[in-house]
């Protein structure tokens, strides 16, 4: 943070523009948030429909795909984009015959379509997790829950984003 | 460079579930944002995170660039013994941090 206000003696005072990325790259933190630069017009296309279904199937495989016992919490609006809260909790008793093996988590309009992958076992005691993502545009969401058995459960919530993450201009 | 914060319990029961709570700083930069002069800004993410209780690996994390900046993970686990929990960070450009937790059980 304190690098973001100071540059060498020796240079011309940073203009606004390189202060606003200096500070970015400097202060991660806030990075994301205030002070972000444009997305650029050459970036890959995003994920579309197609795209997230054969990320899904490189998880899943042929297997089936079946409704419940996932709960997805995502709110149904998020006026930014560069950090949504989310939490994937599994329906399973966790024991070492019947348990959760691993979350996986994808998006639809992202650059990329996967989110993140999480790998657990009886001892998480509990199948949950939560983390904070990133999310380009108004879209839908998908988790995924392989179980011991090597069944697969799902559930899908879709998101309003007011601001997406990575567009908006520096001001 | 880089901070961590958790949150954890420091005692429980044995058998008790508990919730682990981390935040780190990073910027989780994806690869896809154009800097000043219209270039991508190289992608620098942490790429991803485990949980050792006592040298048994119970959790792990596969991240993305999907991922906000500075990122929260949020797990639980089943306290089996006392010991120590090491939770490590890994990612591009050599990312690598760890952070060690004791916890007693009764």
């Amino acid at each position: 943070m304190k690098g973001a206000m100071t540059s060498p003696p020796d240079r011309p005072p940073p203009t606004r523009r390189i202060f606003l990325v200096r500070a970015t790259q400097a202060a991660g933190v806030l990075a994301m948030g205030a002070s972000g630069v444009a997305m650029s017009p050459a970036a890959p296309a995003s994920a579309t429909p197609d795209s997230l279904q054969a990320a899904i199937r490189t998880v899943v495989g042929s297997a089936p795909l079946r409704d419940g016992k996932v709960t997805l919490d995502l709110p149904p609006l998020a006026e930014n984009g560069n950090s949504v809260p989310l939490t994937v909790s599994v329906d399973s008793p966790m024991t070492p015959t019947d348990h959760v093996r691993a979350i996986h988590v994808f998006n639809e309009k992202n650059p990329q379509p996967h989110v993140m992958s999480a790998v657990l076992g009886p001892r998480a005691g509990r199948a949950q997790i939560s983390v904070r993502i990133k999310l380009n545009d108004s879209q839908k969401v998908v988790a995924i829950a392989e179980t011991s058995a090597g069944d697969f459960w799902t559930a899908s919530a879709d998101i309003v984003v007011t601001l997406a993450a990575c567009v908006e201009e520096p001001s | 460079m880089s901070s961590v914060l958790v949150n954890a319990p420091r005692s429980a029961r044995r058998g008790d579930v508990i919730e682990i709570k981390t935040l780190i700083l990073h910027p989780m930069e994806s690869g896809f944002r154009a800097g000043a002069n219209g270039t991508l800004i190289p992608r620098d993410i942490i790429e991803r995170f485990t949980c050792a209780y006592n040298g048994v690996e119970v959790f792990r994390l596969a991240l993305s660039p999907a991922i906000a900046a500075n990122p929260f993970i949020a797990f639980s686990t089943v306290a089996t013994e006392t010991g120590t929990l090491v939770l490590r960070w890994t990612g591009d450009n050599g990312f690598a941090v760890e952070e060690t937790l004791s916890i007693a059980v009764e």
